[in-house]
Order: C-alpha cells, then structure tokens, then sequence
C-alpha cells in the first residue's frame, strides 16, 4: 500500500509540473478537484469521531471535537489544536 | 537570526554538489532573499511539529514505525498520509485506504500545472524537473507562487521543499518512536487524527463552494457508514465535489 500510494502521489506531481506543462484545462475540472479536500476532510473528521468500524458511536471523542473546532476556530497552531482535543477526550474518559 | 539559518546553509552546500544551486544560497545577505528563507524555515518547523503528531496517531493506528518513516520519505504529501493511516487504523481495507489517500493527493497535480510554467527555471533540466516534483505540496507551491522574480520563486521552492521535508522525516520519526511507548487511547489520541484534519479544514471552508462540499461530504460519510466497509464511505463522501460543477 504504502509503495502503491508513494508511486501515485509522485505521478500526480510529475504529471502536473512535468508532463503537462503549461497547457489549459477547462475550469470545471480545477474547481472540482480544488474542492476534494474540502469534502474528503470533512469526511474523514466525520467518521474518526463518531464511528468505530461500521456503527456510530457517540463516546468520549466528541469532547475532543468540539475543543478542536474551537481552538481551530481561535488560529491556535496545529499542535495545540491536537493536544487540548487529545486532553478532553482523556479527560472524559478518565471521568 | 544567524542560527536558524546555519542549516539552510549546510543544506544548500550539499545540494550545490548535485544540483549547483549554491548561487541562489549565496546572496543571503540579500533581505528579500533573507526573508523568503526564514518564512520557508519557520513553516518548515511548524511542519515538523505536525509531523510530530503524524508520528504518533500513525504508530497508534497499528503501525510500525519503519512503515510510519517510509509513508513520510516516499508520499510526501501530509493529508494524504494521515488519511491513509487513519482508514488503515480503523480496520478498512488497504483499497479503501489507498483510494481516499490517492484523492487527497491529486490536488498536487493542480499545484505541479501551477508551478510548471516556472518548472524550468526553477529546476532546469528534465531529471532535475522530476526530482523537484517529489517537492511538489501545499507549501512549497503558496511560497513560490507568492514570490515576484522567478530567481526569488526558486529559492523559495527549493528552500521550501527541502527544508520541509528534513523536518518533516524528522518529526516523523520523533513522533512514531513517542507513539510506541505510550497508551493511545489513555491519552486521547484516538481524537489526534480528527482534530488534525479540523485544523486543515479550516481554510477550505472559506468559499461558499468549500463549506458546500465540506457538508455534503460529512454527511454522505455519516450516511454510509453503517452500511459500507470502512473507508469506503470516505470514497463516497469524494463525490460532493461534483457540486463543483454548478454555477459555472
């Protein structure tokens, strides 16, 4: 996986600033793969916090999510971010 | 000032050997140079401090730590990493996890069609263009874009992109040699990986399309996720970047 996901991550770069050079592609095209991260992050965030495998849960993860989403939301730095969430999940869990 | 610099200057001496940049590295006395350097250099941290955190939720999702380092030398492309690991860790298949992975990376290919058209003079020769697209991410493509002569937009790339990466391996491996030694549900790691993925949310939530996209795809996700395997409704939720083709 990891060898498959490396060789495809450097295509996509190689195909981008080598291959294709400077030609135009319609702006749909742009826009769309401009929004992936927006839908596949937010999705990612969705299932890390409110499943395990196939179900929903709700557990101790959600008072990490909300503390993210506001320090996220107060410009604190990435790390920050990570340990506070970290902390109230802990927190909870330990309650 | 002096100190946050030496590295740059030790690593332009070895690049020079093989890539012959050292007259770009050379005029650092240059303020417009200086400052183009000590952003890259400054992100370069930040990024490693990240890297920290890929380390550990990595490595308490069941990886080891070699696979951990190996996902951070050879993909290169953070989001797409913790991506990857975060499908794995929760039991998906390697398909699955590859895809969503593969999604997020293809975002580098709109960077590399950004930069190409400075690709030559930045980076000259056809295998020296194809080392540098290994450098093609998020950041080494906002500092080169953001500069004005096309001699300050290479350093800024190659400042960047190396910089970053040294870092990035480093924190890498930091955070998995941490992660192994520790509990990860104890400490509420679990939650390491969504709350990474808020942070760099965040931005594309400025445009009324990105916060489109960015709810349909939680919610196709939440949606499928009792009745697919997992990872599979992250690959469905890809699919709310359809809306994109609205409102042309």
């Amino acid at each position: 996986m990891i060898i498959a996901l490396a060789a495809t991550a450097y295509l996509f770069k190689v195909f981008g600033l080598v291959v294709l050079g400077s030609r135009q592609l319609p702006k749909v095209f742009d826009r769309c793969l401009g929004l992936i991260p927006a839908a596949l992050l937010a999705a990612l965030v969705a299932k890390d916090t409110f499943s395990i495998g196939q179900s929903l849960v709700i557990d101790a993860r959600v008072a990490g999510f909300v503390v993210a989403i506001i320090a996220a939301w107060r410009r604190a730095p990435l790390i920050v971010v990570v340990v506070l969430a970290a902390g109230a999940t802990a927190l909870v869990r330990a309650i | 000032m002096t100190r946050g610099l030496a590295p740059t200057k030790c690593c332009a001496e070895f690049f020079s050997e093989f890539f012959g940049v050292r007259r770009f590295f050379a005029p650092l006395a240059e303020p417009a140079v200086r400052r183009v350097v000590v952003a890259s250099l400054t992100l370069g941290g930040a990024v490693g401090v990240f890297a920290l955190s890929f380390g550990v939720a990595s490595v308490s999702a069941g990886a080891s730590v070699w696979q951990t380092c190996a996902l951070s030398l050879f993909v290169f492309t953070g989001a797409s990493q913790f991506s990857a690991m975060s499908v794995v860790g929760a039991g998906g298949s390697v398909l699955a996890a590859f895809g969503g992975a593969a999604l997020l990376a293809a975002r580098n290919f709109v960077y590399g069609l950004a930069l190409s058209s400075s690709a030559k003079s930045m980076a000259g020769s056809l295998p020296r263009r194809l080392f540098a697209a290994h450098f093609v991410i998020d950041e080494t493509t906002a500092l080169a874009l953001a500069q004005e002569s096309p001699r300050l937009r290479k350093i800024a790339f190659w400042t960047t992109g190396i910089g970053l990466f040294s870092f990035w391996n480093l924190g890498t491996l930091i955070g998995a040699l941490a992660g192994n030694a520790i509990d990860p549900q104890k400490f509420g790691l679990d939650i390491a990986f969504p709350a990474a993925f808020i942070v760099m949310l965040l931005p594309h939530l400025r445009s009324k399309l990105g916060r489109q996209a960015a709810a349909l795809g939680g919610a196709l996700c939440l949606i499928s996720i009792s009745f697919f395997p997992v990872g599979i409704p992250i690959l469905i939720a890809a699919c709310a970047v359809l809306i994109g083709l609205r409102n042309d």
